[in-house]
């Protein structure tokens, strides 16, 4: 099958360019980052993050074929219809928006940025009892679906909102994990948190596309979360 | 914390609510209007004048205009900080938003008294 790469070296290319690369699947449903092995295997310049290899640590999100997501959990057959079949090539560039350190690595600084801004940690400033603070299950349930992000940026830089302003809008990643916070029982910092929001930018900046959604390779809900706090915004503003 | 000075609300959830609620202003007059026009049949220009010149009109037609300014203000105001930034003009970004908003302003604050005299002109 034909695989199409983005391939940028900022020391020695003028400009970025697709390269192609002739990989032999033995007709299996590969993942992507299996085929990005088997590349490297001809072309030991070929930079690209990975780590865990199943979803967990984040490091491999990229676009592929138009569409945001892990590549060591996306099977060829999910690609785009056609690419198993090798009809079509798989096309794979770096998560867009973000400034390209090389070929399919990410500058995520202005991403990390975003999410240090949400203050994501627990804050409580009532005395800490002996053991811990403990919560009721229905507690618990309310952060399901928010704690499990593992920040690798598919979502944010699906986002035509942060793509425009990723230094003012601060993207579903951040805002999923500040509703996190602020849906946590033992964090008592809501206000604080809820009025460095209220600006036009921060949180408001999402028309609710949900391209986020679409893309999450854990599943998870941004545009919910970015409901639920506007939510409170409007609770506490009316 | 962003504070923009040429936003409406100078705050997100004013601007958010703004735009919602002008929204749900034109879309119930625009539906009002429809059933007007199918309900009255063969309109001529008496029986128009009439219904325009209404005070209830004159009151829901105003509503309108100010709905439509403050939509168009928010949306597009979204519209020129998204676009006219930094990345697609570089230095100049500033002065081309700027140049931009103002003509969007004043072009909304011409509309609105050009409405507004049109509505109460009684001409």
């Amino acid at each position: 099958m034909k695989v199409s790469i983005y391939r940028y070296n900022p020391e020695t290319d003028r400009e970025p360019s697709m390269k192609e690369y002739e990989v032999d699947t033995q007709g299996k449903d590969l993942m992507v980052l299996d085929i990005l092995a088997l590349v490297k295997e001809q072309d030991q310049s070929l930079a690209y993050r990975r780590s865990c290899r199943e979803g967990v640590c984040g490091s491999d999100g990229m676009n592929m074929n138009g569409k945001n997501g892990l590549a060591c959990i996306t099977p060829l057959s999910q690609v785009a219809p056609g690419v198993l079949e090798g009809k079509k090539p798989l096309i794979l560039r770096p998560l867009p928006g973000l400034p390209v350190i090389r070929d399919l690595v990410v500058d995520m600084g202005m991403f990390y940025n975003q999410y240090e801004k949400v203050q994501p940690y627990l804050q409580n400033n009532t005395p800490a009892p002996a053991i811990e603070r403990l919560q009721s299950p229905e507690e618990r349930a309310k952060i399901d679906g928010l704690y499990e992000c593992i920040l690798c940026a598919c979502c944010s830089t699906s986002c035509p909102s942060f793509w425009w302003n990723p230094d003012k809008f601060l993207g579903p990643a951040a805002l999923l994990q500040s509703y996190r916070f602020l849906a946590d029982s033992r964090d008592n910092a809501t206000e604080e948190r809820l009025s460095k929001l209220d600006d036009p930018f921060s949180l408001f900046r999402c028309h609710g596309i949900m391209n986020c959604v679409s893309v999450c390779p854990k599943g998870l809900n941004p545009t919910r979360a970015i409901g639920h706090i506007r939510s409170m915004l409007l609770e506490r503003g009316i | 914390m962003v504070t923009p000075v040429t936003s409406l609300g100078r705050n997100g959830l004013y601007d958010w609510l703004i735009q919602r609620v002008s929204a749900v202003i034109i879309g119930l007059y625009l539906i009002g209007m429809l059933g007007y026009l199918v309900a009255a049949g063969d309109l001529d220009y008496g029986s128009w004048k009439e219904f325009m010149g209404c005070v209830a009109m004159q009151i829901v037609n105003t509503l309108l205009v100010i709905a439509v300014a403050a939509h168009t203000w928010v949306g597009l105001w979204g519209v020129t900080t998204d676009y006219l930034t930094s990345l697609t003009f570089g230095k100049a970004a500033t002065a081309v938003r700027l140049i931009a908003q103002l003509v969007i302003a004043l072009a909304l604050i011409v509309y609105l008294l050009w409405g507004l005299v049109l509505i109460w002109g009684g001409a």
